[in-house]
């Protein structure tokens, strides 16, 4: 029993704990799902493989609080965006925009798609043309001559 | 041609080969800043020191600078700071940011390990350091006469970065 309570209060500590770590209060639910997403597409710049919803370090926080901050006022999400790209670079954006150092990353895979098509279409239409034409495999009027002629020889 | 398409294979391996050996070598964490060639941004902040006037971006200007963001909390700028020290001895100018820190704790220990900055602006609440794009202490800044940003490093200088990389720079902005 005593263990029971115990994991009970430890329990609830946790989930009290976690709740702890941002508590923002939003106007309505529309609100709330916009700094879910923006918070969720937007990379921490220091610890690099997490967004800003998940990092806990510092500099995550004051992101996070900073995009509250934008929300509040009004702003549009392509503002809040544009407002953490001219100070950390493109960088911070899990969704990187199309531009010229981007195109390949953007149109690469279904480029190599195209030319993989390419390559098989061009080979079946070769393939079809051989199947078309089997004279091609057989011997002209002088080969034939000759063919037998030799067998004759050969005798 | 049919020569020259067995090769092809050969080709595509070589180029990604050195592609991904070129891989091995960068550094991710290091990104490139998105306010190189741009102006200072724009704030007024109290100075570290107390009874001296708030410092702007105007008072940055007028010589080639290093503008260093630091702070007591930060392990690394303990290590830079005898080589800030040492490159101020030499006449290089040194600006300083104190960067989410207490100002108290940032007087002391100007006072105990020496102060090699001119101007240091003190950004309590991280401000010009998100104006600047700042993830993290140390990251230094080298600006021109005209407050333009010209080269980001983030880490720590040692007498090897700043002899390689910095002072060369620093040089051609001084020489303007």
């Amino acid at each position: 029993m005593k263990r029971l309570i115990a994991a009970l209060v430890f329990g609830l500590g946790l989930t009290v704990a976690h709740a702890a770590i941002d508590t923002y209060e939003f106007d309505s639910e529309a609100e709330r799902e916009r700094y879910r997403t923006l918070t969720e597409e937007l990379r921490c710049p220091k610890c690099q493989n997490q967004n800003i919803a998940d990092s806990n370090s510092p500099i995550a926080m004051d992101l996070r609080r900073e995009i509250y901050r934008m929300l509040e006022e009004g702003r549009s999400n392509d503002e809040i965006v544009d407002y953490l790209v001219a100070r950390y670079g493109d960088f911070v954006r899990y969704r990187p925009p199309l531009n010229s150092t981007t195109l390949l990353l953007w149109y690469g895979p279904a480029g190599l798609l195209v030319i993989g098509f390419g390559v098989v279409v061009v080979m079946l239409v070769r393939r079809r043309r051989g199947a078309a034409r089997p004279e091609n495999h057989s011997l002209s009027e002088a080969e034939r001559e000759r063919l037998a002629s030799l067998l004759e020889n050969r005798k | 041609m049919r020569r020259v398409l067995l090769l092809l294979p050969l080709v595509i391996f070589l180029g990604v080969a050195v592609f991904l050996y070129r891989g091995l070598f960068l550094d991710p964490s290091e990104l490139p800043s998105a306010l190189i060639g741009k102006p200072f941004p724009a704030f007024s902040l109290p100075s570290v020191q107390a009874g001296e006037p708030a410092i702007t971006e105007a008072d940055l200007k007028g010589r080639a600078a290093l503008v260093n963001v630091w702070g007591t909390w930060c392990v690394a700028c303990k290590v830079e700071h005898p080589v800030l020290n040492q490159l101020a001895s030499q006449g290089v100018v040194i600006h300083g940011i104190n960067y989410k820190d207490d100002n108290a704790a940032a007087q002391v220990w100007l006072r105990d390990f020496h102060d090699p900055y001119q101007l240091n602006v003190s950004d309590a609440d991280g401000n010009l350091g998100l104006d600047l794009g700042v993830y993290g202490a140390p990251e230094t800044f080298l600006i021109d006469k005209d407050g333009i940003i010209r080269h980001k490093y983030v880490g720590v200088i040692d007498e090897r970065v700043w002899r390689e990389q910095i002072a060369p720079l620093y040089q051609e902005l001084v020489d303007q």
